[in-house]
């Protein structure tokens, strides 16, 4: 673990050191808290590393890196109620604290048996620079306290300092290259120190390379967003800045000129949704993403987009603590009802809820299949723990590439047959862009109607340009030809036809896809809980299982359309049942109670903007499986 | 090989074949005229014409005309317009709403668009009051102003269509008037000419709520000397347009000029108020994924992509 001020580059050094265990086969699952802050408050980021899968984070980090006193005292000092009081509490028996010398002395008194490494930080700097001249400039170079923090924390846990020194280099190329040797120099001389004055033989716990090295990839989730956007077609994408989305779209907007992909950043929310409902309709995979705040302007954008059956957009909404503003920077999954009823009437969308990156991959990809299939916005519900979660995936699994552009009107003039591309984009595209449509039988149409009443309820769509093909769309209810009506049998019609559409999406969505129980068939106790929970809960499980507690987790991913039937049928075979949710109510308890008319009683709720980890989970489910009744859990951390 | 020659379009090409529903006497429909004797003297091609509207009675024009149509939400207009225009830019595209609809709930998309400075061009049917939700005071209405739907006198005051387009960016600014539908037509089509985001406030009669500025208003019958309350800007020889558009100095003064005569109440003037040519926004997107300027978006192959390098890039 690294904490220290925003600004201070504790992104970095953790990165860094990600980068270096991952590359030499470990697993990796790292994840960061930070205030909604540019410079100054304390943010803090652990890194978890083992030679299995890891899923969660612990309570307690063996190593603390210390950039600066609040890290190790907390801000009661400043301010009049305390957000926190220190990392001390959260290392493990034995552990070590490597701290900057120049704090002074540290009160040890709380935690008598940890290791304490003062290291001069600012010393070795100078020292680093000296060598190349640069001696008197060390205030300047004050940022590269990260880089000696990193290399002190190598030498304590045995590392080998080279994976990490390539890793330094790789991120310092060209122009900036000799920044980067710099940087390697003063985490060497860190490391050196510590070697030299410490007894670094005695620190118990040490970290080796794995004899296997992977192919892996180490990502945040927001990067797995946008690839997956990227992979499945998405031509534009629209933003407004906002914490935690942003980085999706300035991600996207790197792509631009590589990938034929137009971001705009919009004047807000509302026209964020809306420019991106002007894109589908023009035919192309439009895309947007935000949280919460930005939502609650595009709603209505929601409705129009479904009323008007437009192909998309696709909206990946990362979560954080409300409401209104809430905690900008932290956890939560707080809008899973408000992404289920976003607007005013009854209105097909579809809300799919993915629980780790490569469940984002593979239902960002699927919604823009979805959304143009079925004709219909999408929204894929993600949060801040998974957008900035930085972990080791198996790039293998990233091979989700089956592009459907649903049911398509093409016209005379267009020429829909070019077979290239056939291959990797199923027979559903045979063109070479994807836009054309093979199977219409263009004699045997009169009149192309948008809205055409047809047995299934999809209607082929066309698009601007498209000889032919003209239509109207509007907001309002209308006929067959996109006209407004105000008629009672018209209306009962285009009800049923929309409405109808997610019935169809339900039957093609894989069944795993929709919900998944993990773990045995037969427990004593059923876990149900959505999103981002996922991993701390597998993680959880395997050490409630060395316990011979039988617990199993029913995971739901598909939240509308809610495939009531088969979580019904898990859920009335569970013995007892506990919903797991990192919000005040239990919206995934009320939305399964309502879909499959199962109560669940017992509900473990976690609304302190903070992640569960691993014990917490661990610890909560005990409890309830002990029989005791399930509490609110409430992290003592920073 | 046979070669045959293009066929004209007439103004029938560009009408639906809808019944209306406007009041009888509606502006609107001098708008609707003008807005198809546009596009006939332009010979758009219906197929790769996109007309978006709000909410509210000039919502419902874009039914009307035959191309494609997108009535949207009320006030968004722009934003789905523009969403339209950058995805293929291929089309020929008009956006039309009302007062309330453009320059009330919609006004922070006025600026957005003004701000751009794509290709289209933006009709506002500016009648003073919210018709279809019978007659309540709209965004232009005067502060003191109150009309027979009303129950009490505006207390808040009208803004300056033409003022704010100027602040906003906007590259092409005028102004006409509904019952002159040849003029209007006439401005309507050099505002789809202008490349850039062209604005065309038109002066609309709303026969059921508005009986302060009525066409008999208008027309000055109510005036001893039975005047017209317009005149056109190009008959006292204002000319608007920015010969330079590298001379700052040309741009300030043109749009000094322009505003100035925005604040003329009596008569008002009608007419380009404002035109330069400026970089549009999807120029700038051409410099920046110059594939677009060869063909638009939506006729991009955006499904072959090879996202390895990203990939790689994450080891």
């Amino acid at each position: 673990m690294i904490g220290g001020p925003q600004g201070s580059g504790i992104n970095a050094s953790a990165e860094v050191f990600a980068k270096a265990c991952s590359r030499a086969g470990l697993r990796v699952y790292a994840n960061i808290e930070y205030h909604s802050n540019i410079m100054g408050k304390h943010s803090f980021y652990r890194v978890r590393v083992d030679d299995e899968d890891v899923r969660s984070y612990k309570d307690k980090a063996d190593i603390l890196v210390a950039l600066d006193h609040e890290t190790l005292a907390g801000d009661g000092d400043h301010r009049r109620w305390a957000t926190h009081f220190g990392h001390l509490a959260e290392i493990n028996e034995g552990g070590g604290v490597i701290y900057d010398a120049d704090l002074g002395d540290l009160d040890a008194s709380a935690r008598k048996d940890l290791r304490y490494y003062a290291v001069p930080f600012m010393d070795i700097i100078k020292k680093a620079l000296e060598e190349v001249g640069k001696g008197d400039q060390a205030r300047r170079y004050e940022v590269m306290k990260n880089t000696v923090g990193l290399g002190a924390s190598l030498a304590l846990c045995d590392y080998p300092f080279d994976l990490v020194a390539e890793v330094i280099r790789s991120q310092f190329k060209g122009k900036r290259s000799e920044v980067g040797e710099l940087n390697v120099r003063a985490a060497k001389l860190a490391f050196e120190y510590v070697r030299d004055h410490f007894d670094t033989k005695a620190f118990p716990y040490t970290l080796k390379p794995h004899t296997e090295q992977k192919a892996r990839i180490l990502a945040k989730g927001y990067e797995i967003h946008a690839i997956a956007k990227l992979k499945a077609g998405c031509a534009f994408q629209t933003y407004y800045p906002i914490s935690p989305a942003t980085d999706e779209s300035v991600f996207l907007e790197r792509q631009q000129r590589d990938y034929k992909l137009l971001v705009v950043q919009c004047e807000d929310e509302i026209s964020s949704i809306n420019m991106a409902i002007g894109a589908a309709h023009m035919g192309v995979r439009a895309a947007t993403a935000t949280s919460g705040p930005g939502f609650a302007l595009m709603v209505e954008g929601i409705g129009f987009a479904s009323i008007t059956e437009a192909p998309g957009p696709v909206l990946v909404m990362y979560q954080r603590g409300g409401p209104s503003t809430g905690m900008p920077t932290r956890q939560e999954q707080g809008d899973l009802q408000f992404a289920l009823h976003p607007a005013q009437g009854d209105f097909p969308h579809v809300v799919i809820a993915p629980g780790d990156l490569r469940e984002c991959y593979q239902d960002t990809f699927s919604a823009f299949n979805w959304a143009e299939r079925y004709q219909m916005p999408v929204i894929v519900l993600s949060d801040k723990k998974l957008a900035s979660v930085y972990t080791t995936i198996d790039k293998l699994e990233l091979t989700w590439d089956q592009i459907d552009r649903g049911e398509l009107f093409t016209g005379s003039e267009w020429t829909p047959v070019d077979a290239k591309g056939k291959g990797d984009q199923g027979s559903q595209t045979p063109s070479r862009n994807g836009n054309g449509h093979g199977d219409l039988d263009l004699a045997k149409v009169k009149e192309y109607l948008r809205y055409a009443l047809t047995p299934e309820g999809i209607s082929p769509r066309s698009r601007p340009g498209v000889v032919g093909g003209r239509f109207w769309a509007t907001s309002d209810e209308h006929d067959p030809d996109g006209h407004i009506t105000e008629g009672v049998d018209m209306r009962v019609a285009m009800m049923e036809k929309r409405m109808g559409k997610l019935k169809l999406l339900a039957k093609t969505v894989p069944q795993e896809q929709q919900y998944f129980l993990h773990g045995p068939k037969d427990a004593e106790l059923t876990v149900v809980a959505w999103g981002s929970t996922k991993g701390t809960i597998l993680d959880a499980l395997k050490t409630l299982e060395a316990q011979g507690k039988k617990v199993n987790y029913l995971q739901c991913r598909l939240m509308k359309p809610f495939p009531a039937d088969g979580v019904a049928v898990i859920l009335r075979r569970a013995k007892r049942i506990v919903s797991v949710e990192e919000n005040y109510t239990g919206q995934l308890a009320q939305l399964v109670q309502e879909q499959t008319g199962v109560m669940i009683d017992q509900r473990i709720n976690k609304f302190d903007g903070r992640p569960f980890s691993e014990d917490e989970m661990v610890n909560a489910l005990s409890r309830v499986y002990d029989g005791a009744k399930a509490e609110p859990v409430v992290t003592h951390v920073g | 090989m046979s070669v045959s020659a293009p066929v004209k379009l007439t103004l029938k090409d560009y009408k639906s074949d809808l019944h209306n529903d406007w009041c009888p006497g509606c502006g609107d429909f001098g708008i609707l005229t003008s807005i198809q004797m546009a596009l006939q003297q332009l010979q758009i091609d219906p197929d790769k014409l996109a007309v978006f509207s709000g909410i509210g009675c000039s919502g419902k024009t874009p039914h009307y005309i035959n191309g494609y149509g997108f009535h949207t939400l009320h006030g968004r207009v722009l934003t789905v317009a523009t969403g339209g225009r950058l995805a293929n830019t291929d089309l020929t595209v008009l956006a039309l709403g009302g007062d309330g609809d453009g320059y009330g709930i919609g006004a922070g998309y006025f600026v957005g668009a003004g701000r751009r400075n794509a290709d289209f061009a933006y009709i506002v049917h500016n009648n003073n009051v919210y018709g279809l939700t019978k007659g309540q005071a709209s965004p232009t209405l005067s502060k003191g102003k109150k009309t027979k739907s009303m129950p009490e006198q505006a207390i808040q005051d009208g803004i300056n269509p033409v003022a704010m387009a100027i602040a906003s960016g906007y590259t092409f600014i005028a102004r006409a008037y509904a019952l002159e539908p040849k003029y209007t037509a006439a401005i309507i089509a050099r505002a789809i000419q202008h490349k850039g985001s062209a604005l065309v406030d038109v002066l609309q009669t709303c026969p059921t709520y508005n009986d302060l500025y009525t066409k008999e208003w208008y027309e000055g019958a109510d005036l001893p000397e039975k005047r017209s309350r317009l005149y056109k800007l190009e008959d006292k020889g204002f000319d608007g347009k920015v010969k330079d558009p590298t001379d700052q100095e040309e741009i300030v003064a043109k749009k000094s000029a322009a505003v100035a005569r925005s604040y003329e109440a009596d008569p008002i003037p009608i007419g380009v108020y404002y035109e330069v040519e400026l970089p549009t926004y999807e120029d700038a997107v051409f410099q920046r994924i110059p594939a677009l300027a060869e063909k638009p978006l939506v006729e991009q192959d955006v499904f072959h992509r090879d996202i390895a390098p990203l990939l790689e890039a994450m080891r």
